[in-house]
């Protein structure tokens, strides 16, 4: 018995034509049939717990297998089983867990925020979703912002004032920037000086008479610039209005500029036509949560002032 | 012969033969067994956590191994010994065939365990057959659910002491056993036990030839020169094939007068076999080398009186008459490649550091200038301590000259044990005191009270816009 089972020989399926033309067969191993059977059966298990077979014009939809979760607006919905409704509960738990952090954020001081690892990688992660949806579109993604049109919330700078009571304030009611335009008020000449002067209180190389007379409007009735931007020039936050000594340009694109006449043409269009831009409130697409998230991540941005 | 729509598994009893190459396989298999079931139970003094010499603790996901802790961010270690033992098995079946199966794979050596157990109970390969081939009586019931019982023990044992590595050992092996263990550890233990029985018990041999992909692609590793257990073809079949020793026939100069062959046809070396092939057909697919084969030719020739070495090791090249030949460039290539990656990876466990750092820089934007004037470029720092207490580092930067370094006030960092600290550093810099566009620059991590390593260093590049670097220098 033994030494037939191991001879090398083909089976045939008996069946013979013409003679001596024969098919051969291979027959699989019994582990293997076994293992197809076993699909067959898990399709017939399968078929009973979810939905299978078009039935009218309706399906089966399988029965003791169905998904009960909560939707956004609070209704309970139970369904039979489909990939749909697990996502709805998938994301109904991740709402639900998501809302807990959001619970203890609020009543959350932001030193609390800042120093507590768990609280502060939260408010990180969710602070970038909302910031890509709110924010980025003006602020651009990383905050840097667009020279003239929008501020860059990376710097150190802030117009509206950086701490987190302002930014909160900020984000929750918007601001209105305003500067009027100066191309009537005052002549060319003095544009000109005007001009220079400003450029000269952030350490650029001007005419030295004309800014001492630019200095004059600045701070006279003519010009009338240091009732917002105060006679030092260093702005007000109440007011935003934008600190001149410093480096950082929000409006006139200054460091672009290669040369002093192109600085000065940036800066001279400002006075001409002053400024008027605004950042729409949040409080309405935002709850209380989320505008302190935002807060805490814009200051983090900028690395607060 | 009648169609069937499968075929069933024709039964194999290997009868047992001492000799070399059982001594050794007995051997490895003592200390294969040794080492799996006795290890999760060593203890291992360390200070502050566990005291398991080998504990893969995935809740954590902290690795121990004696002295060495493995953390997740180690994963490459694993990747480098997976690499270092496939080398290792492209060079020793180059060289010596499938040394692997014959003699450490656990298939083998659990099929060989469960073998023995059968034949402990049953008894000699003639009394199985005859066993299995009778009527069903208490007797055959009595053995062959005893055959079966002590398979399913030694499966639970090596299922649970698979789980055993996962956790501590005392703890759940006593959890296990009293029914508080934890879902996976019970999950694990059966699936493994089930495995265990099943392809050790019912399957064994057809695991080799069936299922194993490394049966198969080990065979493409193969040339003339690879050993592989062979049978003398020449010297066994003569001229005028082999013959049983009848009368006549016994001496060896009668039989060669004849043109009659040394094989005695006696069937020993298909009896041995565990995979039941007639090792003097040549090479199969199915031969494991464990070189059982060899043992039991070796002691019929030694009782005829007739040299050994009718089935032996051999290869191609030596069975036609020449010398093998082992410093092949494969051979060689695969050694080189071997000690290089094993020299890699103790180099890298070797020089593995308490402490790890990684600074990114952040790149949206890449510069903001700052108010006083200064280029600030952001990056995102986050420091590791593998130590077992709370170490305070301080933060510090080298080679930019006239920069500074902002940590938001934070001038002493605390990392909690086995835990990490991530924190947003800002560095400062005049743009008259940079002397190019892209400046390297190194982050320097030093602990402060603990004898834990040397400081740390991370290069990073500072950024400073050309537009603003050209007027500097203007």
């Amino acid at each position: 018995m033994k030494k037939d089972s191991h001879k090398q020989s083909v089976q045939t399926t008996g069946h013979a034509w013409d003679g001596d033309l024969q098919e051969f067969n291979n027959p699989l191993p019994r582990w293997w049939l076994w293992g197809f059977y076993g699909t067959a059966v898990f399709a017939v298990i399968y078929w009973v717990f979810f939905p299978a077979w078009p039935f009218g014009t309706g399906f089966t939809t399988g029965v003791l297998n169905d998904i009960t979760y909560t939707t956004a607006d609070g209704r309970e919905v139970t369904r039979h089983w489909n990939t749909r409704s697990l996502l709805d509960k998938e994301m109904a738990q991740a709402r639900s867990d998501q809302q807990q952090f959001l619970d203890e954020l609020k009543g959350a001081s932001y030193a609390d925020i800042r120093t507590d690892q768990r609280k502060s990688a939260f408010a990180y992660s969710m602070a970038k979703v909302l910031y890509a949806d709110n924010c980025a579109a003006c602020h651009q993604a990383g905050g840097a912002g667009k020279v003239g049109m929008y501020p860059n919330l990376a710097d150190d700078a802030w117009l509206w004032g950086g701490n987190f009571a302002r930014i909160e304030e900020t984000i929750r009611d918007g601001r209105n920037g305003y500067m009027p335009a100066f191309r009537k008020s005052l002549d060319e000449t003095q544009l000109a000086e005007v001009t220079d002067y400003v450029l000269s209180l952030s350490g650029h190389a001007v005419d030295v008479q004309a800014a001492a007379r630019g200095k004059d409007i600045f701070n006279g009735q003519d010009g009338g610039c240091h009732l917002c931007h105060t006679s030092e020039a260093t702005g007000m936050v109440s007011l935003g209005s934008a600190n001149l000594t410093d480096s950082v340009w929000t409006i006139a694109d200054v460091p672009g500029q290669g040369d002093i006449e192109g600085k000065r043409r940036a800066v001279r269009e400002v006075i001409e036509h002053g400024v008027s831009r605004q950042m729409p409130g949040w409080a309405g697409r935002l709850n209380e949560a989320e505008i302190k998230i935002l807060t805490f991540y814009v200051r983090e941005l900028g690395g607060g002032a | 012969m009648s169609a069937d729509a499968y075929q069933a598994r024709i039964p194999i009893y290997p009868r047992s033969v001492k000799g070399r190459f059982r001594t050794l396989k007995t051997a490895i298999l003592v200390l294969a067994y040794g080492v799996y079931f006795l290890l999760p139970w060593l203890r291992w003094e360390r200070a502050g956590t566990t005291g398991q010499a080998v504990l893969f603790d995935l809740q954590a996901r902290h690795f121990y191994l004696f002295d060495l802790v493995v953390y997740a961010q180690d994963i490459f270690w694993l990747a480098g010994f997976l690499v270092i033992a496939a080398f290792l098995l492209f060079f020793v079946t180059g060289i010596a065939g499938r040394v692997f199966c014959g003699y450490f794979c656990f298939q083998t050596l659990w099929a060989d365990v469960f073998v023995f157990i059968e034949r402990l109970v049953q008894g000699e390969r003639n009394a199985r057959i005859r066993l299995a081939a009778a009527p069903w009586t208490g007797q055959k019931l009595l053995k062959i659910g005893a055959t079966h019982l002590l398979w399913l023990g030694v499966a639970f044992g090596t299922g649970l002491t698979f789980a055993l590595y996962w956790a501590d050992a005392p703890e759940l092996a006593v959890q296990v056993l009293t029914g508080a263990a934890p879902f996976p550890a019970y999950a694990t233990t059966l699936f493994l036990t089930a495995t265990t029985y099943v392809m050790a018990g019912l399957a064994r041999e057809q695991v080799c030839t069936y299922m194993c992909p490394y049966a198969r692609f080990q065979g493409v590793m193969f040339d003339e020169d690879t050993l592989v257990v062979a049978y003398d073809a020449a010297r066994g079949e003569g001229t005028a094939g082999r013959r049983k020793p009848t009368k006549g026939m016994t001496e060896r100069e009668a039989r060669q007068a004849q043109g009659v062959g040394d094989c005695i046809d006696c069937g020993y070396c298909v009896q041995v076999c565990p995979v039941g092939i007639d090792i003097r057909n040549g090479l199969q697919y199915q031969c494991i080398s464990c070189a059982l084969c060899i043992d039991a030719c070796d002691t019929v020739m030694d009782t005829t009186g007739f040299p050994r070495g009718l089935v032996a090791y051999s290869s191609e090249r030596h069975l036609i008459g020449k010398k093998n030949r082992y410093l092949r460039p494969r051979n060689i290539g695969y050694a080189l490649a071997l000690l290089a990656v094993m020299a890699a990876l103790v180099w890298s466990i070797a020089t593995r550091n308490q402490v790890e750092m990684v600074a990114r820089q952040v790149r949206q934007p890449l510069s903001v200038t700052l108010s006083d004037g200064r280029e600030q470029n952001r990056y995102e720092v986050k420091i590791n301590n593998k130590t077992n207490r709370t170490v305070r580092y301080r933060l510090s930067i080298a080679g930019l000259p006239g920069a500074e370094l902002d940590t938001g006030g934070l001038s002493v960092i605390e990392a909690p044990p086995q835990g990490n600290v991530q924190l947003v550093a800002r560095v400062k810099l005049e743009p008259r005191d940079a002397t190019a566009s892209r400046q390297l620059f190194e982050f320097v991590v030093t602990p402060l009270d603990t004898p834990v390593d040397e400081p740390l260093a991370w290069e990073s590049v500072f950024y400073m816009p050309p537009a603003r670097l050209a007027r500097s220098a203007r």
